[in-house]
């Protein structure tokens, strides 16, 4: 799905104060003044946001695109669907969703952590409960399955199945990036990852992580 | 560019797959996306002339085309579901694969850093796999020829049910329908990752002294095109989603409970077809803007450089650009009119449809603006910038009628809309990537087009479009629905046939003229006149520096703009023209 | 070039005036009700396209041939003029708007309006490829369906024959009576994929979305036999979905009903 993997090379520590946008009060005419100091400039001011920031907010935006169509198709099925029957959440959701709250804990502490051990640690813990919350939804669906509920069985079952799968892949994409920089923390010779690295990477897990508690919402308590 | 805001600038490839295959240089992933969108035109075209023929000689007999086509000419006569397969393919290839790539992967991702002073994409990792996403998604459509049942029949707009039953609601709906599925999915896949990168681009690469109100038009519309495609691609991907789903996993998205399909019941239960249209109109109809807003950019930038003045009304085209793109995410229930809708949701739809009037009607008056007062050169490229704003005007105009509801209950599904989208959606936006072409052919290929010969495809194209679309309008009026593998069978439309006759001889003609153009294309690119750096005395950044251009795009220059994108005729100036790197005018402040 | 291309603009202008005001085709003549309201507006729509294509057009032809490039001659140097913008903002604002508003008035008498009690019921039933007809017949009812009970051949709509209101339930093929001068209400439904409902003479189109009841109502004023075709793609024979819509006197409509009954 779009943009999960992981962020590429990123710039040097040097230039990482740049991310919060200046006023962005639109350019002057189409004459010939030079604009400068305003975030509409284009120069070398130091006013943009970073660029994988920016594009990672356009990639949530477009992903939540996605999830609106999904929505209304929801809406709108359970509004007008005759064989709509509204199955129960699995206890083990629950569960679940404290397993992601808390990977995305471990995440904010790895990325405010002060020394590159510390840093290795909880970026290994977020990996392992990414990972553990994925298994989870799998066992979710085997167990879902052994009770005869299935995708093609009723409307409301059907987007269960969708939407955690859909939002199971972007999950996947998300822990592959969170693996490539833990692998990256562990090795010796590569550089650790930079802070733009995983700010970018946390941006997306903790919109997943919302994502997720709004399907929760929509799936069980939306009636 | 020793400018830190931007990433570093990645070292020219060395190896061949690293400079012309798997290339991150958005300048080859342009052209790569040109011949793309190049290939499937010229399949498309000849999918359209087929269908031309059966619609004027439906009982005519082609024993040659029976040796080309074996399955679809039987007996050397066009099949009706050959002929329905043709239009499904023509359409889909049209929109997406040349429509939305050639105007926005093509021309915009080799112009768009160039024209803002950047030395690549933001992203040209992702550049790269956009374009070769698009590839395979192009792939997997054009394998939908050769699967069994062959291509599918449902049109390109693919509505559920037809769409989601499979085989039993007729050929090709089986193993073909799937394979197109498949295709868009990964067509906006592809599209979304360029549209992030090209937003990023806009925002973060401009440099200095580019400020948004000195870019260029086209720069505006590849950027307003790309939010558009940000948030309307999505949708389509979700329902793609879930048509898959409902033909392979069993689910009941768009199937309602109780179909029998040729005395075959369904099993499913449920769904909702409405819901298909919905979520394919709120993509479709912001797309028809994704075609056509980058032609209207380039006619913006050509008519200017041509009329050499200063484009009529900069803010304001800025602000029509805008409007047109966001008014377009509020009006894809014009659509579907007839389809069932809530007669009140109708009501709201008419309106915002025709207020989209509104800055259409600003462009087109800026436009003349422009031209008023000028002093026109009359190249290939500003032949095609007039054309376009005549069939702009021609095409968009006749949307007022099918913007009002009750006179689109009888117009509708006629020929009527179809030669209204085929002008403005269809040909208007050729005529912006012809225009386009004519005129940044010299820096893409550091050699000029032939100047006559690309008269000579003007003038034939313009008068063939003309003569196939306006009295398209009037077979719509006279009834003559859409889809219909040949109109014999009513006798309301019988008196159409001489109609059908003309525009298909129209169209042939029309077809042959384009075989010009590509003649043109590989002789100008072996053989054209070496282009100079700025060979139609433009301002914009894409014309200081070398045809083509260098892997950098500026040979490490730093720019600094000082002026807007169309200062043309400037009294005191040196030139009658000021390009936006010349040093501030002192008569100008 | 610039004359040449300023001559070709206007002439196609010229031709297009000659090909919507001549005797080239129109409309099928309309036989409806709400038919004429809504002729009434296109035709206002069509005189204010008119107007803005052909000044547009023209004004294109002549600035093309007017500022064609002359040796001496200075391009004027501007960057727009904010009054003017606005002048056209509102004239065309105001003038869409107003078009929009009033082409309101027939889809609000077509679809907003409620139909009178002694309506004459008939359920259209479209499938691939072709259309069912069904009137309730005296008792005014239809009968229950079920789609177990589809048969093309035999019952094509799936009437259930237990339920007492489908007794006299009257289903034909591919021909629709209607009386002249009454109300006619419709339900379209479709047993397989989306068709249209479409008769030109009647400036009458609806699709039937399987799943959907989709209500309609016309009347018809002129007597006569009317083709009805399918405007939604819907498969292979799309093309040859023909039905008849016959619109008959009180009598031979009464007379032709009772015919099938007893069929």
């Amino acid at each position: 799905m779009p943009v999960a993997v992981a962020p590429p090379e990123v710039k040097p520590e040097t230039e990482r104060e740049d991310r919060v946008p200046g006023p962005g009060r639109p350019g002057g005419g189409s004459g010939s003044d030079t604009g400068s100091g305003r975030w509409g400039d284009g120069g070398g001011r130091r006013l943009r946001p970073d660029s994988y920031q920016l594009g990672m907010w356009l990639a949530l935006a477009s992903i939540s695109m996605m999830f609106v169509g999904f929505s209304s198709a929801y809406i709108l099925g359970q509004g007008t669907n005759s064989q709509w029957r509204a199955m129960a959440a699995p206890p083990f959701v629950w569960i679940n969703t404290v397993i992601l709250l808390g990977s995305s804990l471990s995440l904010e502490l790895a990325r405010r952590a002060s020394a590159a051990t510390e840093l290795k640690r909880w970026m290994t813990v977020t990996c392992l409960l990414g990972a553990a919350f994925l298994f989870g939804q799998f066992w979710i669906w085997r167990m879902l399955a052994d009770q005869g509920i299935y995708l093609s069985g009723n409307p409301h079952s059907s987007f269960f199945y969708l939407l955690t799968g859909v939002h199971g892949v972007h999950l996947l994409g998300g822990v592959a990036g969170l693996a490539y920089l833990t692998a990256r923390a562990w090795s010796s010779a590569a550089r650790i990852p930079t802070r733009a690295s995983l700010n970018v990477t946390a941006l997306y897990w903790h919109f997943m992580d919302g994502l997720w508690i709004y399907l929760l919402v929509l799936l069980f308590y939306w009636r | 560019m020793s400018d830190s805001a931007h990433p570093a600038v990645h070292p020219a490839p060395t190896t061949f797959i690293r400079k012309w295959v798997f290339s991150t240089d958005h300048k080859i992933i342009g052209i790569q996306y040109y011949f793309l969108a190049l290939i499937a035109v010229f399949t498309g075209l000849a999918l359209s002339v087929l269908m031309r023929l059966r619609l004027a000689w439906p009982a005519e007999s082609w024993p040659w085309l029976e040796k080309i086509f074996p399955v679809g000419f039987e007996g050397g006569v066009m099949s009706p579901e050959f002929y329905l397969a043709m239009l499904t393919m023509h359409g889909t290839i049209m929109v997406f694969f040349v429509l939305t790539t050639a105007p926005q992967g093509g021309f915009g991702n080799y112009f768009l850093p160039i024209q803002i002073g950047a030395h690549d994409m933001a992203f040209p990792v992702l550049n790269m796999l956009s374009f070769w996403v698009t590839f395979l998604s192009m792939g997997v459509m054009f394998a939908a020829f050769f699967v069994a049942g062959g291509a599918p029949i449902s049109g390109w707009t693919a509505y559920a049910p037809l769409s989601a039953l499979g085989e039993v609601a007729g050929p090709g709906l089986g193993s073909g329908q799937d394979l197109w599925i498949i295709s868009i999915a990964l067509f906006c896949v592809a599209s979304l990752l360029g549209a992030l990168n090209f937003i990023t681009t806009v925002l973060n690469m401009r440099t200095k002294g580019m400020s948004l109100m000195k870019m260029p038009l086209t720069v505006w519309t590849w950027f307003t095109t790309a939010i558009l495609a940000l948030l309307s691609f999505p949708v389509l991907l979700a329902a793609g989603i879930l048509l898959l789903l409902d033909r392979l996993g069993g689910t009941s998205f768009f199937i309602p409970a109780g179909l029998v399909v040729s005395d075959t019941v369904i099993e499913n239960s449920g769904g909702s077809p409405i819901l298909w249209q919905h979520l394919f109109w709120f993509f479709g109809h912001p797309e028809v803007y994704i075609a056509i807003l980058p032609g209207m950019g380039v006619a913006s930038q050509l008519l200017s450089t041509f009329a050499r003045k200063p484009i009529f009304g900069y803010h304001a085209m800025v602000v029509a650009i805008f409007a047109i793109g966001m008014l377009g995410f509020f009006v894809w229930g014009h659509h579907m009119f007839v389809s069932g809708l809530s007669p009140f949701s109708a009501l709201v739809f008419s309106i915002l449809t025709l207020a989209i009037g509104v800055p259409s009607a600003i462009k087109t008056f800026n436009w003349l603006g422009t031209l008023w007062g000028g002093k026109i050169r009359f190249t290939t490229a500003m032949l095609f910038a007039i054309g376009f704003v005549s069939l702009f005007v021609s095409g968009g105009i006749t949307g007022l009628f099918l913007g009002q509801t009750s006179v689109d209950v009888q117009l509708h599904d006629t020929y009527f809309p179809v030669a209204h989208f085929h002008m403005i959606m269809g040909v208007a936006a050729i005529f912006g990537i012809f225009g386009a072409t004519y005129y940044w052919f010299p820096k893409m290929f550091g050699r000029m087009l032939h100047e006559g010969l690309g008269k000579l495809h003007f003038w034939l194209t313009f008068i063939g479009v003309n003569a196939i679309f306006i009295p398209m309008h009037l077979m719509g009026i006279m009834g003559q629905l859409r889809r219909y593998a040949e109109s014999t069978e009513f006798k309301f439309m019988e008196p159409l046939q001489p109609y059908q006759e003309f525009v298909t001889i129209a169209a042939f003609v029309t077809a042959a003229a384009q075989l010009l153009f590509l003649v043109n294309f590989v002789w100008g690119m072996f053989k054209g006149r070496k282009a100079t750096e700025n060979p139609w005395e433009a301002t914009t950044l894409e014309w200081i520096t070398a045809s083509p251009p260098p892997h950098d795009n500026f040979g490490g220059r730093e720019l600094v703009v000082n002026h807007g994108a169309y200062e043309y005729g400037v009294p005191g100036a040196p030139r009658d023209y000021v390009m936006q790197t010349d040093p501030p005018l002192e008569s100008s402040k | 070039m610039a004359l040449a291309l300023a001559i070709l603009i206007w002439a196609i202008v010229l031709a297009s005036v000659a090909l919507f005001t001549g005797e080239f085709g129109w409309f099928p003549p309309q036989i409806s009700e709400h038919g004429e309201a809504m002729d009434a507006q296109f035709n206002l729509t069509l005189i204010v396209v008119a107007i803005g294509f052909i000044l547009a057009q023209v004004a294109l032809g002549y600035y093309v041939w007017r500022y064609r490039d002359r040796s001496g001659a200075r391009a004027v140097y501007t960057h727009g003029n904010a009054k003017v913008e606005v002048a056209t903002v509102l004239i065309t604002a105001v003038t869409f708007v107003t078009l929009a508003i009033i082409g309101q008035r027939v889809w609000i008498g077509l679809h907003l309006e409620d139909m009178p009690e002694d309506a004459v019921q008939v359920e259209v039933t479209a499938q691939q490829f072709a259309w069912n007809f069904r009137y309730p017949g005296p008792d005014g009812k239809f009968g229950k369906t079920a789609t177990r009970l589809i048969n093309d051949q035999l019952n094509p709509v799936g009437v259930d024959s237990r339920d007492p209101a489908s007794s006299d339930d009257v289903v034909t093929l591919n021909r629709m009576a209607v009386p002249v001068n009454r109300d006619i209400r419709l339900t379209l439904r479709s047993k397989d994929v989306t068709h249209s409902f479409f008769v030109p003479a009647l400036r009458f189109k609806q699709d039937t979305t399987p799943g959907l009841a989709v209500p309609g109502h016309f009347k018809a004023l002129k007597t006569g036999e009317y083709e009805i075709a399918c405007a939604e793609l819907c498969g292979l024979q799309h093309y040859k979905m023909k039905g008849f819509l016959m619109v008959m006197s009180d009598q031979e409509f009464e007379a032709w009903l009772k015919e099938r009954a007893e069929f």
